[in-house]
C-alpha cells in the first residue's frame, strides 16, 4: 500500500496531536487527580429516607475542615432546597435519587453529574467566591423537570 | 447490464427509503422551530404546547428515522447500481416495511403522550410497551438491508472470483457490519425493556440499560458519519471531475471505523456512578483513536482538491478552493458540511475529554455540538447527495436548482448561528432538555436568555431551508418530465490502477476483530455492574 510522503507526515502529527491530548488528561487524572465523579456505594431507593445519611440531607462539616452536603433529588426537587455554605469552603456532593435518573448540576463550578436510583453518587469543589448559585437538574425526569431546582448561597 | 424495467423497479425501493426520509426530517424541523422559541423567555411555550412530547419526537424522527432511513436508502442505491444482476427486491421491500410499521408504531404511542421518554428512552421512566417494539420493528428493519447488502456482496465475490469488490460497496457493507454490531447493544436492551415495559418482569436494572444503550448510542453517531463518508468518498469527486484519492486509504477508514465505533461508547456516561474511572479512561484512549481516520479523511479529501485543481492548471489554497463547484447545489451541501464538520470537530475533542466534559456535560453545548455534526455535515450532505439521487431515481431533472443551492447556504448560516449560540450558552450553564430555562429570574439563567433568542432565530432559518428543500423535492415530481437519463457514475480512485492489499479487502475478519474489540471494552465495566446484582427499578410515569 502506497502512502504519500506528505499524508505520512500528516498522519505523524496527527498522532503527536493524540499523544499531547492524552498526555494532558493522564496528568491531569493522575498527578492533579482531576476524574469525574465515579461514585461506587449503593443504596436502596426505596428507604433513602431512612437511610443514613440521607436522612438528615444537608451540609455536614468533617473534623478536617472541609464539608459534605448530602442531596436526594426526586421528582421534581431536590432536598434540601436551600444550602448555606461558608466562603473558601471545599465541599463534597453525595446524590442519590429516589426516583428516576436527575441530573446534578451547579453552573459556574465543578458540579456536574448523575443521580441514578440505587446509587450515590459524589463529586467535590472549593467555593472561593461568595454569591448565590443556582443547582439545577439537568436530566429531563418528567413534566416539572423545568421546575427541578435548587440554591445555595456562599456567604 | 440491468434492463430498463429493472432498474425502474429497484429505484422503487430506494425511492421509498429516502422519501421517508425526508419527510421525517422534514417534519422533524417544524417540531424544532418550536423548541427553539420555546426555549426563549420572550416567547416560551405555549399552555396547549408539551415541549418533551414535540421533543421526543424531534429526537426520534432526527436521531433514528431521518438518518437510518436515508442511510438505508443511499446504501441500497450504490449497491443496486455497483452490483447489477437480475434480483429479487423482496428484502429491500421487507425492510422498508418492518422499518416504516416500527416507525409508526413508535409515533403513534408519542404522539398519544405514551412514550413522553426523548429518544434515549431512560430508565426508569416506562413508556408504553409498543414505543419499544415499535423502536425494536425499525432496528429489525434494518438488519434486513444489511443482509441485503451482505447478499449483494456474496454474489458480486461468487461470480467475480479474485475481483476487488468495488470501493462504494465496501464502504456501505462495512457501514452495515458496524451497525450489525453496534444494534446488538440496543436490542438486548429492549430484551430488558420490553417485557418489563408489559409489566412481565418487575424491575429492571437502570445502569444496565444505561451501558447497553450507549453501547449503542455512539456507534450510531459513526453511522451517520459513514454515510456521510460514503458520499464525500464515492459521490463528491464526480462533481468537481476528480477522484477519491486513495482506494486502499478509504478502505482503511472504513475499516477503522467499524474497528473504533463500540469500544468508546462509555464516554456518553463520564458523569455516572457505578463506573470506576479506570473504564472511563480507557474509553477516553479509544475514543480519541477516531482522530487517525479522521485524519486521513481531512487529507484525502484535501488532495482530491488539490489534484483535480492541478489537472486544471490551478496552483495553491486559495485557487483550489475557489476552483471547486460552489454553485452546484449537491457539492455545496457536502462542502458546506464539511466546514461545519471542522466545527464540530474541534467540540467533540472537548466532550471526550474525561476531564473537560465537567464543563459541558448535559447543557445544550452538546445540542450545539451534535447539531454541528449530525445536523451539519451529515444532514447537509444527506440533502445534497438527494439532489443528486433524485434525478437518478425519477428521470427527472432538479426543479429550481439555484432554490437547491439557497437551501444549502441557508442551511449552513443557520446551522452556524444556532450552533454558536448553543455552545455558549451551554458554557454559560444552561441545560439541555429543558421546556423553559429561565429558572424563576436566577441570576446565573439570566446570562444565557440573550443566546438563546439567537439559537432560535438560526432554528428558524434552518425551518426555512428545509421548507426550501420540500418545495423543491416535490416540485421535481409535480413540474418536471421524466428526461434524464438514469445511471449513476461513482467516483474512480487516483491509484486505481495499484492493486488494493488483501487485508484491506477481509470485511468480516474485520468485522471479528471489531467484536473482539467490543467484548473487551465492555467485559470489565459489565462485570462491575453485574458483580453484586443490583436495585430492580419498578418503572414509573413522571409525566
Ligand atoms: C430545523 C432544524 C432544527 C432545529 C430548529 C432544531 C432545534 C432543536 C432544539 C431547540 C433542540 C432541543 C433542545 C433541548 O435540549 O431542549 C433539539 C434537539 C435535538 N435535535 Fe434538533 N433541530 C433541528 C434539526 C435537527 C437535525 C437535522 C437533527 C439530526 C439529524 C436534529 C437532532 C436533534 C436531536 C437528536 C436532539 C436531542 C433530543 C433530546 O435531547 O432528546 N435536529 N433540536
Ligand atoms: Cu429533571
Ligand atoms: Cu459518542
Amino acid at each position: 500500500m502506497h502512502v504519500h510522503k506528505y499524508e505520512r507526515w500528516w498522519m505523524l502529527f496527527g498522532t503527536c496531536m493524540l499523544v499531547v491530548f492524552l498526555t494532558i488528561i493522564g496528568v491531569a487524572a493522575f498527578l492533579d487527580n482531576i476524574n469525574p465523579p465515579s461514585g461506587m456505594q449503593r443504596i436502596d431507593p426505596t428507604r433513602v429516607a431512612q437511610t443514613p445519611p440521607f436522612d438528615s440531607p444537608g451540609l455536614h462539616k468533617r473534623a478536617d475542615g472541609t464539608y459534605e452536603a448530602y442531596y436526594v433529588a426526586q421528582v421534581f426537587s431536590f432536598t434540601p432546597a436551600t444550602l448555606t455554605v461558608p466562603a473558601g469552603s471545599r465541599v463534597t456532593f453525595y446524590v442519590t435519587s429516589s426516583d428516576v435518573v436527575h441530573g446534578f448540576f451547579i453552573p459556574n463550578t465543578a458540579i456536574n453529574m448523575m443521580a441514578i436510583p440505587g446509587w450515590v453518587n459524589e463529586q467535590t469543589h472549593t467555593f472561593d467566591r461568595p454569591g448565590e448559585y443556582l443547582l439545577l437538574c439537568h436530566e429531563y425526569c418528567g413534566i416539572g423537570h423545568q421546575n427541578m431546582f435548587a440554591k445555595i448561597e456562599v456567604r | 447490464m440491468a434492463s430498463d424495467a429493472q432498474l425502474r423497479r429497484e429505484n422503487r425501493v430506494v425511492i421509498a427509503h429516502v422519501y421517508t426520509s425526508t419527510a421525517a426530517i422534514a417534519l422533524g424541523a417544524v417540531f424544532g422551530v418550536f423548541q427553539g422559541f420555546a426555549r426563549t423567555s420572550v416567547f416560551g411555550a405555549p399552555a396547549w404546547f408539551d415541549y418533551y412530547r414535540i421533543l421526543t419526537l424531534h429526537g426520534v424522527l432526527m436521531a433514528l428515522v431521518f438518518t437510518t432511513f436515508f442511510i438505508t436508502g443511499l446504501s441500497l442505491f450504490v449497491t443496486y447500481r455497483s452490483i447489477p444482476r437480475a434480483r429479487s427486491l423482496t428484502m429491500g421491500w421487507f425492510g422498508w416495511w418492518l422499518m416504516v410499521a416500527g416507525t409508526a408504531m413508535a409515533a403513534v404511542t408519542i404522539l398519544m403522550g405514551d412514550a413522553t421518554v426523548l429518544y434515549t428512552f431512560y430508565a426508569p421512566l416506562k413508556a408504553s410497551p409498543w414505543f419499544y417494539v415499535g423502536a425494536t420493528l425499525l432496528i429489525l428493519g434494518t438488519w434486513v438491508v444489511a443482509f441485503e447488502i451482505f447478499e449483494n456482496v456474496a454474489y458480486f465475490r461468487r461470480n467475480n472470483p479474485g475481483a476487488v469488490l468495488p470501493l462504494v460497496v465496501f464502504g456501505a457493507a462495512a457501514t452495515f457490519l458496524m451497525w450489525l454490531i453496534a444494534t446488538l447493544g440496543v436490542v438486548a436492551e429492549m430484551g430488558l425493556l420490553i417485557p418489563w415495559a408489559f409489566g412481565w418482569t418487575k424491575g429492571i436494572d437502570v445502569m444496565l440499560t444505561r451501558m447497553f444503550f450507549w453501547y449503542f448510542g455512539h456507534p450510531l453517531v459513526y453511522f451517520w458519519i459513514m454515510g456521510a463518508y460514503l458520499i464525500w468518498y464515492n459521490i463528491i469527486p464526480t462533481r468537481y471531475g476528480g477522484n477519491t484519492f486513495s482506494d486502499a486509504l478509504t478502505r482503511l477508514t472504513f475499516i477503522m471505523l467499524l474497528l473504533l465505533s463500540t469500544p468508546v461508547g462509555i464516554h456518553h456516561e463520564f458523569m455516572e456512578p457505578g463506573i470506576s474511572s479506570g473504564w472511563k479512561m480507557l474509553h477516553t484512549l479509544t475514543t480519541y483513536g477516531v482522530a487517525i481516520p479522521s485524519f486521513i479523511t481531512a487529507f484525502a479529501i484535501f488532495a482530491s482538491f488539490e489534484l483535480a485543481a492541478l489537472a486544471r492548471g490551478k496552483r495553491g489554497f486559495i485557487a483550489t478552493v475557489a476552483s471547486l463547484p460552489w454553485n452546484d447545489p449537491v457539492f455545496s451541501g457536502a462542502g458546506l458540511g464539511m466546514i461545519l464538520f471542522i466545527i464540530g470537530g474541534f467540540g467533540g475533542l472537548v466532550n471526550a475529554s474525561y476531564s473537560m466534559d465537567t464543563l459541558v456535560h448535559n447543557t445544550i453545548w452538546i445540542v450545539g455540538h451534535f447539531h454541528v455534526t449530525v445536523g451539519g455535515p451529515v444532514a447537509l450532505s444527506f440533502l445534497g447527495a438527494a439532489y443528486w439521487m433524485i434525478p437518478r431515481l425519477t428521470g427527472r431533472a432538479l426543479w429550481k436548482p439555484e432554490w437547491a443551492l439557497f437551501q444549502t447556504r441557508l442551511w449552513f448560516f443557520g446551522m452556524l448561528i444556532m450552533s454558536f449560540s448553543m455552545h455558549f450558552a451551554g458554557l454559560l450553564g444552561a441545560p439541555r432538555r429543558t421546556a423553559e430555562v429561565g429558572y424563576m429570574g436566577a441570576a446565573a439563567a439570566q446570562a444565557w436568555q440573550p443566546l438563546m433568542l439567537l439559537a432560535a432565530a438560526g432554528g428558524f432559518f434552518l425551518f426555512a431551508s428545509i421548507i426550501t428543500f420540500a418545495i423543491v423535492a416535490i416540485g421535481t415530481l409535480v413540474q418536471n418530465e421524466k428526461t434524464e437519463p438514469m445511471d449513476a457514475v461513482f467516483a474512480t480512485p487516483a491509484d486505481a490502477a495499484a492493486p488494493t492489499p488483501g487485508f484491506l479487502q477481509h470485511l468480516y475478519r474485520w468485522g471479528a476483530v471489531a467484536i473482539v474489540l467490543a467484548v473487551l471494552a465492555y467485559v470489565g465495566p459489565l462485570g462491575e455492574l453485574l458483580r453484586h446484582p443490583g436495585y430492580l427499578a419498578p418503572g414509573m410515569r413522571t409525566w
